[in-house]
């Protein structure tokens, strides 16, 4: 791991803002409930579709006396936000609201979001306890890749660095080219973006003959999407940083609901401001720590928009036992699928991030691929286009097909089911500077 | 005695080909051979160009999976029996042809053999003592 002299000087991985994450477990809970109680109030005032949900199940803000009851309140799905379009969730007044933001809505109607003042200045917090966490400090050039606009992203990392007191330099996503040249000429020590942009950033420095490993940059903070531990094994041997696992959604804030420390055993949710609960997806009844299931979140002191129990579709577990680090907030494992990318193909259930662990088992390699399905004669075929990188390359037949038979293989084993491996030429597959289009589902029902 | 070889990856798709070597042709890059390989989903292209290092820098900077690799040439004489004669050279040596390919000449009566084996030095080795002339990339792409 690469270390600068700032990094030997400066801090461990505290600021002043840190503090939080260092609150006795007891005193915690206790502000936990403080701040529960008054959301779910403010809301059951200022949010007509909240109240109305309550008042189907009888329920009334003050029948909440302790943590464990939050269980009694209805969730929050992403369809509420898109049916409450656009302002229909907010519990302030647009004369209080300093910021909106949107998801880029694909099918239909975005979804909204809104920030008070008191808002945008606790997302700013979380983000410095973040990036604070990951060992970054005043004195850091801090790199913003991540898309500015309505995607929450750039413009929460933004904050969040400038918070930190670090130089940030808000490149927003696209033009590598010009990425990796301010990167090596700034001398900038971190970066903030999706893990499949910083891949493809480290593609594009081999090809214009920069050595990621020779510059001063030592952190990337990557989110956004899922990513694998062999992914982050692969981005530290190629690129000689650092790489943390930042966690967040636009419904709950934006980018810094979570993120790792240092030890990268889970990501710490700020919990004092997003109260995490495990559910069972299927039932929604919660689990206990320890246990896999889906995350529900609700927002502990958002003001426009608070979001009670919202379910984020992630599948995680909230780790027990305390952190080497000694934060006392509670920390989640990283998330590597969705309960809605779920596909089921021939009855067997298959996630996306499967099939990078399968690529991923083939040394050496970590190439674009993209899942195709369709049906034929009733039946589902599942097609892993993968892009052949200089790397995989072979000017001999057999041992490119040798290779094919390792992928095929190595997806046969982890999905268990027979898949059909298609080699594909360098950059045909479909690239997007923000989240990756994995899967595309051609199968009509 | 090594001569460089550029290989390109294309899929088995009509017009996959068309594009580097338009690209090719727009630098004023001259093939001195060509061999394709091929499966039913993607082939495998083999060149020999004189300004290999350009052609490779080239087709990188555009998106093609390229790459280079160092194969023997060797010049017999274009009649009966002169493949035979090399690879008389090699026979019971243990070395193993992973490919070749072979095409005339541009002066005289040679032809050129590429081959590419799993064991280049002991070939050539092999193939100096038979008397067999190996041509350096200076001959070759002259």
């Amino acid at each position: 791991m690469k270390t600068n002299s700032i990094l030997e000087t400066g801090p461990a991985d505290c600021h002043p803002a840190s503090v939080p994450d260092y609150t006795p477990v007891a005193e915690l809970r206790a502000l936990q409930l403080h701040r529960l109680q008054a959301v779910v109030k403010r809301a059951w005032e200022q949010v007509k579709p909240f109240r109305a949900r309550m008042d189907e199940i009888g329920l009334r803000p003050e029948q909440i006396s302790s943590l464990d009851e939050i269980a009694r309140l209805p969730f929050t799905v992403k369809s509420d936000l898109r049916d409450n379009y656009p302002f229909g969730l907010f519990a302030s007044p647009m004369k209080d609201v300093v910021r909106l933001h949107a998801s880029s809505g694909t099918t239909g109607k975005p979804i909204v979001v809104a920030y008070t003042k008191e808002d945008v200045d606790v997302w700013t917090s979380v983000l410095v306890r973040a990036l604070a966490g990951c060992g970054l400090h005043r004195g850091d050039i801090i790199q913003v890749s991540y898309g500015y606009g309505l995607f929450t992203g750039g413009l929460g990392a933004h904050y969040g660095a400038e918070g930190l007191g670090a130089a940030v330099v808000p490149t927003s996503g696209g033009h590598a080219d010009r990425q990796i040249m301010l990167m090596k000429d700034f001398g900038v020590t971190a970066i903030c973006c999706t893990p499949t942009y910083f891949l493809h950033l480290i593609d594009r420095a081999v090809e214009m003959g920069v050595d990621m490993k020779e510059l001063p940059l030592r952190a990337g903070v990557f989110g956004a999407e899922p990513w694998t531990d062999s992914m982050r094994q692969h981005i530290q041997a190629q690129s000689g940083i650092e790489a943390f696992d930042i966690y967040g959604l636009s419904e709950i804030i934006g980018p810094g609901v979570g993120c790792e420390c240092r030890h990268h055993q889970g990501l710490h949710i700020f919990e004092d401001h997003f109260y995490p609960e495990i559910i069972d997806s299927e039932t929604g009844e919660p689990l206990p720590d320890g246990m896999e299931g889906e995350l529900v979140l609700t927002t502990l002191s958002k003001q426009a928009m608070p979001m009670i129990r919202y379910r984020t579709r992630d599948i995680t577990t909230i780790l027990t036992g305390q952190c080497e680090c000694g934060r006392t907030i509670r920390r989640i494992g990283r998330i590597g699928r969705r309960s809605d990318d779920m596909l089921i193909i021939r009855g067997v259930n298959v996630f996306p991030s499967q099939v990078e662990t399968a690529l991923l088992q083939i040394e050496g390699t970590l190439p674009h691929y993209q899942i195709l399905l369709t049906r034929e004669q009733g039946l589902d075929q599942m097609e892993v286009r993968v892009e052949v990188t200089p790397q995989m390359f072979n000017d001999k037949i057999g041992a490119m097909q040798g290779l094919h038979k390792n992928l095929q293989g190595a997806l046969d084993r982890v999905l268990g089911i027979r898949v059909r491996v298609a080699l594909v030429e360098a950059n045909t597959i479909e690239r997007s500077e923000g989240k990756a289009t994995r899967v595309i589902d051609r199968r009509t029902s | 005695m090594k001569i460089q070889q550029l290989s390109l990856f294309a899929e088995n798709k009509p017009g996959h080909i068309a594009a580097p070597a338009r690209l090719l042709a727009q630098e004023g890059i001259d093939l001195r051979a060509l061999f394709l390989a091929d499966t039913e989903e993607y082939g495998i292209l083999r060149m020999i160009v004189k300004d290999w290092p350009k052609a490779a820098a080239l087709l990188e900077a555009h998106g093609f999976t390229a790459k280079v690799t160092e194969v023997l040439a060797v010049e017999v004489a274009d009649r009966p029996g002169g493949l035979a004669e090399v690879l008389g050279a090699i026979e019971g040596s243990g070395i193993n042809i992973e490919y070749m390919y072979a095409f005339p000449y541009l002066r005289g009566d040679q032809a050129i053999l590429i081959f590419r084996f799993n064991d280049p030095d002991a070939a050539i080795e092999r193939l100096q003592a038979a008397g067999i002339n190996l041509l350096a990339s200076e001959e070759l792409l002259k």
